[in-house]
């Protein structure tokens, strides 16, 4: 074996494929990041598991992060609302895992009856990242089987907002089924058609008959059955004297039973059996395939799923998590570090460090004594707070921000098809009656019928009704692709008419994540070691930045221990004493000129080490996006924090964009409406429940995210952190979607033409009509498909 | 050439058969999941050289019928 090898630069985890600092963490000659890790490998090992790690090198996840607490599930009611299934042996619950990420996740979490013989069997879903599990509730309870999963790295996420409940609802179960019948239909029907089109000798006339009435009996489901939903929604869109694509469409429909019916039970012909299935197929097809949605992704979320889903109560001398519905005025809670506040409170004991980032916008942690109100909503940074409720959860102030925001009017936007269909139904009836009058005027009433009912079919607009799904969802896998999730294939339109970016600062425009982070000086790794130590007893956070940036894993123990609010902390190691904070503070004599961002000095024994310097963590390419977007678009920015980034801000937007802070929730979203009342096509970016009103305001809303299966205000699309960049691409490509929509509607339209002029004439034969439909459908079909994935070549989103 | 008729109508019983079947599917779920079955069936089967592998074998039912019976 090289030398090499063993440096500690080389060596990575043999779970997670993270960077391991120490070779501490060492078991049968492979090396593990941290002790996280390394258990998660020896419970699999030890239950022979270890195939996990031959069907992916680094399979798992990293085991640094915090396990949330689950003690809430021994609750029987609240466990009651999380379980599928239960009989006295079995339960079957099925959850949600995030870190559902390769197929060697699949064959441990369906091979979970090695770890425990309580577990029956499990199942999971890859797509929806969800895992089904059958266990005997004797053994094992709900409790120890989350704590189970968390041990071996797949955490459940619970949260009172199912994201598996709420999948369970949305299904396409009956149009699933509409469109086998009716494809069914449509193959039957092709079928006994064929001897009618390549022409019957005379002794076969007794089969005609009977073919016709076959394709009659089989037009009847498609009629009743498949086609039902077209007719209603016609219905509904007159009633409302609104002429939506539909009416035609079920006129086009009608008229092909009408006279498909008429011809064979006169016997005057054969009949459109198979154009009538042919049609109501393709055109449910195109509906199956525009109603695309995520199952794993909620768009919908609101403060349920934030809040968490149980808190802990005190009464006299217990603790005991209740359901956070249940709270009631006057209860005294428990909140741990981490964990956010559910209600309006007031502090009775401990010292709260608030982070309201994303309440308000505010990056800096609120400090609050005893006495103080608490809003809800806050997460605490330190230590176990207690408290006592003032307000039930549903009317706090975090409650009713949200509902304040929710009496948003629907948002009108007339699609392209929309539009088109207003002006498509009264043209094609003036068409239909003019050919009718003029062949009545010949005194040809038989042809003034046969052109007036082909009018009302050729024109029929199925292609038309095909290009917005298949090219709008063609878009939303690229964007998919692209780590961007539209909420629809409605919403791309939506996105394409927009010509207003606001957007929020943190969260959205910056990213925690991304703070950059370096020291400026020379520290030992013994050193290293004890500022670490010391960083970590503050809640400041920048401290915690610091003491994540070191990436110690073996601290000393401190002593003498003091922290100055907004100057900073001194304390002793052994023999060593350390201050850590501003220059003054320190004794550093030094000023670095390029002041841009916070400067944190450190000096041992007196001596200054040196500082450790926090760029602005702004996202990556940030000044390129928006100089990007500045030619065709306004800019704006709305910020719920104080303006002490505005001159790093100005620099970074292109002049001519407005710059707003301090705004409280409300503030954002009334701005967006004067720009909306200024007839704007309003696109808001936010991440927080602070932009959440602003951001149903808005004409399309952006909720940006690092962690896609973390919370995310109501919104019309997700956008990950890390594509951040590419969003002025897929606002072009949005514009090139509508574009492409207008082409094919062109293509359909040329082929109207083409089969109008053989209507009118009142001469289409059924086998002229059952060519055009499909041919016409295919070439749209084709034609928007290689056009959106050519589209998404150019903008380099493939 | 009366034969046709009765062709025809075996056709159709046939085609009627196998739309039963597509919605006996489609109400069982089958179509809920159409990747994580095509990762499954490549997963090797295990080699039973070990003995220690605890007492989860007896307990185990082929995955299938617990599903069953947990439906019905």
């Amino acid at each position: 074996m090289s030398t090499t090898v063993n440096t500690a630069t080389a060596l990575t985890c043999y779970h997670c494929g993270d960077h391991a600092y120490t070779e501490d963490y060492r078991q049968d000659g492979h090396y593990f990041c941290c002790l996280g890790c390394k258990t998660v490998y020896e419970v699999l090992h030890s239950h022979n598991l270890q195939h996990y790690y031959r069907y992916n090198t680094h399979p798992g996840s990293s085991q640094r992060g915090q396990a949330s607490r689950s003690d809430y599930l021994d609750e029987p009611a609240i466990a009651d609302t999380l379980i599928d299934f239960k009989n006295e042996t079995v339960t079957v619950v099925t959850f949600y895992v995030p870190a559902i990420h390769c197929s060697s996740c699949i064959w441990l979490l369906e091979h979970l009856y090695k770890l425990h013989p309580s577990i029956v069997s499990s199942q999971s879903d890859f797509m929806k990242k969800q895992v089904s599990i059958t266990f005997q509730q004797e053994q094992l309870s709900l409790r120890q089987l989350v704590a189970l999963l968390t041990r071996i790295g797949y955490e459940p996420k619970i949260t009172l907002q199912d994201v598996v409940k709420a999948g369970k609802k949305l299904d396409q179960h009956s149009l699933v089924a509409k469109i086998a019948v009716a494809g069914f239909c449509f193959g039957n029907s092709m079928m006994l058609s064929f001897p009618e089109y390549f022409g019957m000798a005379s002794f076969e006339v007794k089969y005609a008959v009977f073919f016709g009435w076959m394709n009659l009996a089989f037009c009847l489901p498609v009629l009743l059955y498949s086609a039902r939903g077209y007719f209603r929604s016609a219905w509904q869109s007159l009633q409302q004297r609104q002429l939506n694509l539909d009416v035609p469409l079920a006129l086009g429909i009608a008229v092909l039973f009408i006279r498909t019916a008429s011809e064979v039970l006169s016997g005057s012909g054969p009949g459109f059996a198979d154009t009538l299935c042919g049609l109501v197929f393709f055109i449910l097809v195109g509906r199956w395939v525009q109603a695309r949605t995520y199952h794993h992704i909620s768009f919908e979320r609101d403060y349920r799923s934030y809040f968490p889903v149980a808190v802990t109560r005190i009464t006299g001398q217990t603790e005991r998590p209740v359901p956070i519905a249940d709270l009631q005025v006057g209860d005294r809670i428990l909140i741990r570090n981490n964990e956010i506040i559910p209600a309006d409170a007031i502090l009775l004991k401990g010292h709260a460090a608030l982070d309201f980032s994303f309440v308000t916008g505010e990056s800096e942690p609120v400090q609050k004594t005893q006495g103080d109100v608490i809003y809800a909503g806050g997460r605490q940074t330190a230590d176990a707070i207690e408290l006592e409720i003032t307000k039930p959860v549903s009317q706090s102030y975090l409650t009713r921000l949200w509902n304040n925001s929710g009496d948003v009017t629907e948002k009108e936007f007339h699609t392209f098809s929309n539009t088109v269909s207003r002006y498509f139904t009264p043209v094609l009836i003036f068409i239909a009656v003019i050919a009718a009058a003029f062949w009545l005027y010949q005194g040809d009433s038989g042809r003034a019928w046969g052109a007036f009912t082909a009018v009302l079919i050729i024109a029929c607009p199925c292609a038309l009704a095909l290009s917005s799904p298949f090219t709008l969802s063609a878009a939303l896998s690229i964007f998919d692709k692209n780590r961007y999730y539209v909420k629809s294939t409605g919403m791309i339109e939506r996105m394409a008419a927009v010509d207003t970016l606001v957007f929020d600062k943190t969260g959205t425009i910056s990213s925690p994540a991304a703070a950059a982070m370096r020291f400026n000086g020379e520290l030992t790794t013994d050193e290293r070691g004890m500022v670490a130590s010391v960083c970590r007893n503050s809640v400041h956070p920048l401290s915690r930045e610091i003491v994540k940036w070191l990436r110690v894993i073996e601290f000393k123990p401190v002593s003498a221990y003091s922290e100055q609010a907004g100057k900073g902390m001194m304390a002793r190691l052994g023999g060593d004493s350390l201050r850590i904070g501003s220059a003054d503070f320190v004794g550093a004599s030094l000023r670095p000129d390029t002041v841009t961002g916070s400067q944190v000095f450190v000096a041992i024994n007196g001596v200054v080490k040196g500082f450790f310097s926090v760029d602005q963590p702004w996202r990556e390419g940030l000044t390129d996006m928006l100089t990007e977007f500045q030619p065709d678009y306004s800019l704006h920015l709305v910020s719920g924090d104080r303006d002490r980034s505005l001159p790093v801000l100005q620099r970074l937007f292109p002049p001519g964009a407005t710059l707003l802070f301090n705004q409280m929730p409300d503030e954002k979203r009334n701005y967006i409406q004067q720009l909306q009342q200024r007839t704007k096509q309003v696109c808001m970016l936010g991440d927080g429940l602070n932009d959440a009103g602003a951001l149903k305001q808005a004409d399309f809303g952006i909720a940006v995210s690092d962690d896609i299966n973390n919370f995310s205000p109501g919104c019309d699309a997700i956008l990950d952190g890390r594509s951040f960049i590419k969003l002025p691409r897929f606002f072009q490509f949005a514009k090139d979607a509508v574009r492409i929509i207008h082409c094919s509607f062109g293509i359909s339209l040329s082929y109207n033409v083409v089969g109008l002029s053989f209507a009118v004439l009142g001469t289409m034969s059924p086998l002229f009509a059952a060519v055009l439909m499909p041919l016409s459908t295919v070439t749209i079909i084709g034609f928007t498909t290689i056009a959106t994935h050519c589209y998404a070549v150019k903008r380099q989103l493939n | 050439m009366s034969a046709i008729f009765f062709l025809i109508g075996c056709s159709v019983f046939i085609a009627l058969i196998f739309l039963a079947a597509f919605f006996w599917a489609n109400k069982t779920g089958q179509h809920e999941d159409t990747y994580t079955p095509s990762v499954r069936i490549l997963f090797d089967d295990e080699v039973a050289q070990d003995t220690d592998c605890g007492p989860s074998n007896e307990h185990r039912q082929s995955a299938p019928a617990a599903r069953e019976q947990t439906r019905s």
